[in-house]
């Protein structure tokens, strides 16, 4: 499987990668929603994003936003990790489309217990 | 069974000394339920060995091993997700159809904890079954520590804990935030009535039981305990009810009333039928 992390913390997106890494996915990494977009465009549709919030150039709900229009990314699970912890926040990303939402900080456990719920099939 | 007050002492002391967690006393009942999955684990009989094993080799990996099992909180919201699969397709809706005349459903959870799991299964009832709304539903959650019912009371649940397993659009549709806290919402609290019960002494009445949510906590008792609180659930248990244990707990040469589901994981069983 392959995933996109990102994040504007390098520290993040490291932690993030090396997660998924483990779960035998293939990452990919971008420091900003734009950037995450061009990655996508030469890549295809990715398994999963993880995607932060508050970010340079382009946030992460606009990423959602933009991913969601395109419908050759449909089957993508798109789920947001961030410091935004307010109920309407959640609720704003859910409805842009975004499939699940962490709240930072994180660890391992919650990561992959969000992933299953999302139905992927984990080794 | 209980931990003595010497090895809760010698505990405290290590946890106290590696991760400057104070476990006070009234907190026996956390280093019991802890521990007594690594007690299994290194195939020891109580804790009381664990220690042994511990001060025989202060340098050696238990201790490390116990300070992990202290400081990880394994509790999250639908657990091992597969039970709660398995009750969304197949259990729920047979039992649902059995009782459709009746309307009524009884349902037990008889180690709560601080209270995931009841919650979960309530969040599943309401949120995938709406036809339940007119029914009389009887659903009791017990623990053995009043702490944790209180806990399992108040519904409410660190960012942390959140995070643990509760899928987003249900966090959204069940709960509100106070604070920094998050509190599961009053008419999910008021489905559920909290109890104390000590699995291992006499049991309060409780009608008969369509769905017994039992999971994770045989392994803290000894083979004939097992054996007494199964003969209990026999009788308890609907002829056609189900009965949840923990993915790697068995019935097996405990108790040959029970068949296993061949539900991937979820630790499902009913009563052998005929």
């Amino acid at each position: 499987m392959r995933a996109l992390v990102i994040d504007d913390s390098r520290a993040i997106r490291l932690i993030l990668g090396q997660i998924l890494k483990a779960l035998k996915f293939e990452v990919i990494e971008a420091g900003h929603g734009l950037e995450a977009l061009e990655r996508l465009k030469e890549s295809g549709p990715l398994d999963l994003a993880l995607v932060d919030w508050n970010m340079p150039e382009m946030n992460g709900f606009e990423f959602v936003c933009e991913v969601r229009k395109d419908d050759q990314y449909k089957d993508m699970k798109l789920m947001m990790v961030t410091t935004e912890t307010e109920m309407a926040q959640v609720i704003k990303a859910l409805e842009a489309g975004a499939n699940e939402y962490v709240m930072k900080p994180f660890t391992k456990d919650m990561i992959v217990e969000k992933l299953t719920l999302m139905g992927l099939e984990l080794d | 069974m209980a931990i003595n007050p010497a090895d809760f002492d010698f505990i405290s002391k290590i946890v106290r000394e590696q991760c400057a967690i104070v476990l006070e006393k009234g907190k026996e009942y956390l280093v019991d339920s802890r521990l007594m999955p690594l007690v299994h684990q290194e195939k020891l009989e109580s804790i009381e060995n664990l220690v042994r094993k511990i001060k025989s080799d202060p340098r050696g990996s238990l201790k490390d091993a116990v300070i992990e099992a202290m400081t990880t909180n394994e509790t999250s919201f639908f657990r091992d997700i597969h039970p709660f699969e398995t009750l969304k397709k197949e259990i729920l809706p047979e039992l649902i159809e059995k009782r459709k005349t009746k309307k009524e459903l009884n349902i037990w959870c008889g180690a709560s904890s601080s209270g995931q799991e009841p919650y979960s299964l309530v969040m599943l009832l309401k949120n995938d079954f709406p036809q339940l709304n007119s029914w009389k539903l009887s659903f009791s959650a017990s623990d053995i520590s009043n702490q944790m019912l209180n806990r399992c009371k108040s519904g409410i649940y660190s960012q942390l804990e959140i995070n643990r397993g509760l899928p987003a659009p249900l966090m959204v549709k069940y709960f509100e935030r106070i604070g920094t806290e998050w509190q599961v919402k009053e008419d999910l609290r008021k489905m559920i009535q909290f109890r104390i019960i000590n699995l291992s002494e006499a049991w309060p009445m409780i009608p008969p039981v369509d769905l017994l949510m039992m999971r994770n906590v045989l392994i803290y008792f000894d083979v004939e305990m097992k054996k007494n609180i199964l003969g209990r659930i026999r009788k308890l248990l609907r002829p056609d009810g189900y009965l949840f244990l923990g993915a790697a707990e068995t019935t097996l040469n405990l108790d040959e009333n029970f068949e296993r589901m061949p539900f991937k994981q979820s630790g499902c069983y009913r009563l052998k039928q005929g």
